[in-house]
């Protein structure tokens, strides 16, 4: 969020204005319980600010997200307008990662003060205030009434879902005014990525809740949160833990850069392109994720050939293009251990293996070529052809497609060669990562023939360059912080 | 876990009390047999979530079934009715339970987790002496009632049953791996903070939330449990990925012809055992051995090999300055912080070191002397030019260290990183 659209600030008054309403109410009704909330406030503050106080030997991780059982059981707890001002400081004092902090602190109170308040509408209309049973812990007797277990799992069932509907109803339009989103996109995937996480907290809202109006109070109440927030934390930790392994990798891929520094940002293209291969054949999932390393990972084997040979400007001898062909191996051999990577170890052996069985280390021929080598060896020559090397400058796509074109069947598998023609002709070619000097990748669309005499040379306008060689611990920070919203 | 006599102590307490348990029940029937089903089959659940995979010792493999057993230690209503089931009648129920879960491990050819289910029987019940004869009794309602003070009290009695279970893990793996006893039980209470305190949490709340609610408490209460042990699997998971591929590119100098064949893993291998030795925590090893495998990653920003890959006889200036470059592809590795400071700070003196760094340097030129030709006396004689470097290069305290790991029997006995 740079600078913020007038269209995106009336709309965060607009949420404002809309959570001063909710919240009213309990500023001026007599009946509000205002030691429950206050405790429930200064409970939901408190775990909110415990990620900025060290802890022995650990810290919380970044990106755990809002905890939200507090929220909720306040809804099951409280009136609606209660519940919305329980919401209000933890929310305010929530971690912000980006810029700017200020307005982000503001909308995010308005918008589970909202929530809160909608949610607790909609448990009190299915009558879940007496069910949750149970009575002020004042008197010392048996309970009044135990929870009417199997039922009030409805109205807390549909509280958390209104509750997670709400948010994300007005996350996606903040998306879509201050950021630009096309609203169709803004909307799509984040509920259905919210409602589950939001569906648990509400169970342990509710079971906060049960225990708070039981006789045991307070102290069991709290004991229902440290669970939950040890889940949190480790579903944080696993987030953050994924995204240490993938810099890993990137790093593996950086000690490449070092070598070899005309290649820098290849591999990810490789890796990019090889993905848009094997969507285009309808792999699942799980194949494309190995597909996209075993992209990234295939000339990691480079890490082995000396550096010297690597940058050597001008033609090889024989003898030193042995050395540099011997890769492959050296690939297979560093990744040997990585239990996950599975086939694309393979993808990593035989990914200079030709059709026509001219190629290395085994000259094998058609279909003895494993198909993830077969797939990471057209991306390979894809992105050789139209990335300067040493040795040429860069083609336009259309050239370099048409060039894949003529060799499939010889060296290429024409299958792949043809899924990425098809691939690259519906969504064009935008590589992710475009190298230290921009000029050297060509990020055309997939141009008409005519085109061909006129690359475009010149950064994406969107993405400015982001050299793989030269980022730091963004890479690794971005996804810990892109994943955690979940939690 | 080797088979020591504290270990058969305590397999052989956990066997008299489950005859014993089970002898009781068939001969008296079950008291209240819904909850004992409820509970067995929670306890059984739990069970089979767990994972095949060895986990280390000391840590809890199925947290759903143990806070399942503790619950049912620990009910003392039910729907607002009082119970009457006894000590015997929990072990009983938690044993058969437990069993009836980890039949499918062993079909798939696991052993039974035997010191796993002992050290369950033994704190379950330790929990249900402590609490069921007081409640039973009637004289637990009289003291604190029904009420805050309930939970505290069973807070409390909680907190001795984790204590109890820590001296019970701490107590066998002491004897069966000789290391001091303190370290070993600071361990086992730091493990016991996380996911103990989850589990004992979710203990307490379960008995009390079916004390309320009846036993539909049962799945509801176990949910957050149930999250937190996925999330584990899936971090056990990615941790060791995680360290395979730390692994690699630590290989990747050895490939390169940077460093003799293994030279990192042997690194890595001797540093945790001297670290271990020192005293350091689980995660300051942890980062010992992260750093140790990464320790020479800097010489492949080199243009041309350091010959042989011996670090230890580079000028200091290069040296540090293939430290740095290392510093600096580990800082993108996604490693915490300190390792990266470890591999660039491993050419320092001694003295600026943090100790991490200075076990790593001393390991490092222990294993570039042996390896090396040039010395053919072999450890000694690199121990003997260790010891003439403890002025300025290498800490005197973690040279004798080391030669007290290498006189035990050196390699052999350090725990060994993963082949990757």
């Amino acid at each position: 969020m740079r600078a913020l659209p007038p269209g995106a600030r009336a709309y965060i008054l607009c949420a404002v204005l809309v959570a001063a309403a909710c919240v009213t109410p309990a500023l001026t009704d007599s009946g509000t319980p205002w030691a429950a909330v206050a405790v429930l406030a200064v409970l939901y503050l408190g775990c909110e600010l415990l990620r900025f106080c060290p802890l022995p030997g650990s810290r919380v991780p970044e990106g755990i997200g809002s905890f939200l059982p507090v929220v909720l059981a306040g809804v099951f707890l409280l009136p609606p307008a209660a519940a919305a001002l329980v919401a209000l400081p933890g929310a305010f004092a929530g971690t912000v990662v980006q810029r700017p902090a200020g307005v982000r602190r503001v909308w995010h109170a308005a918008q589970q003060a909202t929530a809160a308040w909608v949610a607790g509408q909609a448990y009190g209309l299915l009558r879940g205030p007496a069910a949750l049973g149970g009575g002020p812990a004042a008197g010392s007797g048996p309970p009044a009434a135990l929870a009417d277990f199997p039922y009030v799992l409805l109205p807390a069932a549909v509280a958390a879902v209104a509750f997670s509907l709400v948010l994300t109803a007005l996350d996606g339009g903040i998306l879509a005014l201050a950021e630009r989103r096309p609203a169709a996109t803004a909307w799509s995937g984040l509920a259905t990525r919210s409602l589950a996480p939001h569906c648990v907290h509400g169970l342990a809202g509710l079971m906060m809740a049960v225990m708070w109006r039981s006789p045991y109070g307070l102290p069991a109440a709290l004991l229902v949160l440290l669970p939950m927030y040890i889940s949190c934390w480790l579903f944080a930790q696993y987030h953050r833990e994924r995204g240490a392994h993938r810099a890993t990798i990137r790093a593996l891929v950086h000690a490449v850069d070092i070598k070899d520094r005309y290649t820098r940002g290849h591999s990810e293209r490789v890796g990019q392109a090889s993905t848009m291969i094997a969507r285009e054949l309808g792999m699942t999932e799980d194949r494309l994720e190995t597909v996209r390393i075993a992209g990234i990972l295939h000339d990691v084997g480079k890490l082995g050939v000396p550096t010297r040979l690597l940058r050597k400007d001008g033609p090889l001898t024989p003898q030193e293009r042995r050395i540099i062909e011997l890769h492959p191996e050296y690939g297979h051999e560093m990744v040997r251990g990585i239990g996950f990577l599975g086939e694309a170890r393979s993808a990593i052996l035989h990914h200079h293996e030709k059709v026509d069985g001219s190629g290395y280390p085994y000259g094998l021929t058609g279909e003895q070529i494993p198909v993830l080598a077969r797939v990471v060896a057209v991306a390979d020559a894809f992105d050789a052809m139209t990335s300067t090397r040493s040795y040429s400058r860069a083609r336009p796509v259309p050239v370099a497609l048409a060039e894949l074109e003529r060799c499939a069947g010889a060296h290429f598998d024409p299958a792949m060669v043809r899924a990425l023609v098809e691939a690259i002709g519906r969504t064009g070619w935008h590589p992710v990562v475009t190298s230290d000097e921009d000029l050297q990748v060509i990020p055309a669309r997939a141009a008409p023939a005519g085109d061909e005499a006129t690359p475009e040379p010149g950064p994406e306008p969107e993405r400015p360059g982001v050299p793989v060689g030269r980022t730091r611990q963004g890479a690794g920070r971005r996804d810990a912080d892109g994943t955690g919203a979940g939690a | 876990m080797r088979a020591t006599p504290a270990v058969w102590t305590v397999r052989g307490a956990a066997a008299v009390l489950t005859v014993a348990g089970l002898a009781h029940t068939l001969w008296n029937g079950v008291a209240e047999p819904g909850a004992a089903l409820a509970f067995g089959a929670l306890i059984t659940i739990g069970e089979l979530a767990r994972r095949d995979r060895q986990d280390p010792p000391g840590r809890h493999p199925a947290p759903l079934g143990s806070a399942g057993a503790l619950a049912y230690a620990l009910l003392g209503q039910n729907a607002g009715q009082p119970t009457h089931h006894g000590v015997l009648q929990i072990v009983a129920v938690a044993v058969a339970a437990a069993l009836a879960g980890m039949v499918p491990h062993i079909a798939r050819g696991r052993g039974p987790a035997v010191d796993h289910l002992s050290r369950r029987v033994l704190t379950v019940a330790f929990a249900a002496v402590c609490f069921q004869p007081l409640y039973n009794s009637g004289r637990l309602e009289e003291r604190v009632g029904q009420g805050p003070y309930l939970v505290v009290f069973l807070l409390l009695l909680l907190g001795l049953t984790a204590l109890c279970d820590a001296v019970l893990a701490a107590a066998p793996a002491g004897a069966a791996t000789g290391r001091p006893y303190g370290p070993l039980l600071r361990d086992e209470l730091r493990a016991q903070l996380g996911i103990g305190s989850a589990i004992c949490a979710t203990g307490v709340v379960m008995a009390l939330g079916a004390a309320v609610a009846g036993l539909w408490a049962l799945p509801v209460f176990s949910v957050p449990l149930l999250l937190t042990q996925l999330s584990f699997h899936r971090i056990t998971a990615i941790r060791t990925t995680y360290r395979q591929t730390i692994t690699s590119l630590a290989r990747a100098t050895e490939i390169a012809g940077c460093t003799r064949p293994g030279h990192s893993r042997r690194v890595a291998a001797l540093s945790c055992a001297v670290g271990r030795e020192l005293g350091l925590s689980e995660r300051e090893l942890t980062v010992l051995e992260y750093a140790a495998l990464m320790h020479d990653i800097g010489q492949l920003s080199l243009v041309d090999p350091v010959p042989d890959g011996a670090t230890a006889g580079l000028p200091g200036a290069e040296a540090r300055r293939i430290a740095e470059l290392g510093g600096e592809v580990a800082r993108q590795t996604g490693v915490p912080a300190e390792v990266a400071v470890v591999v660039e700070r491993q050419a320092d003196p001694y003295r600026d070191q943090p100790t991490s760094a200075r076990i790593v340097r001393t390991v490092n030129a222990y294993d570039d002397l042996v390896g090396g030709s040039r010395h053919p006396g072999g450890s000694l004689a690199a121990l003997e030019r260790l010891r003439l470097g403890t002025g300025h290069d290498y800490q005197p305290e973690v040279v004798e260290c080391l030669a007290r790991v290498l006189a035990r029997g050196g390699r052999d006995r350090v725990v060994p990183v993963p082949p990757g």
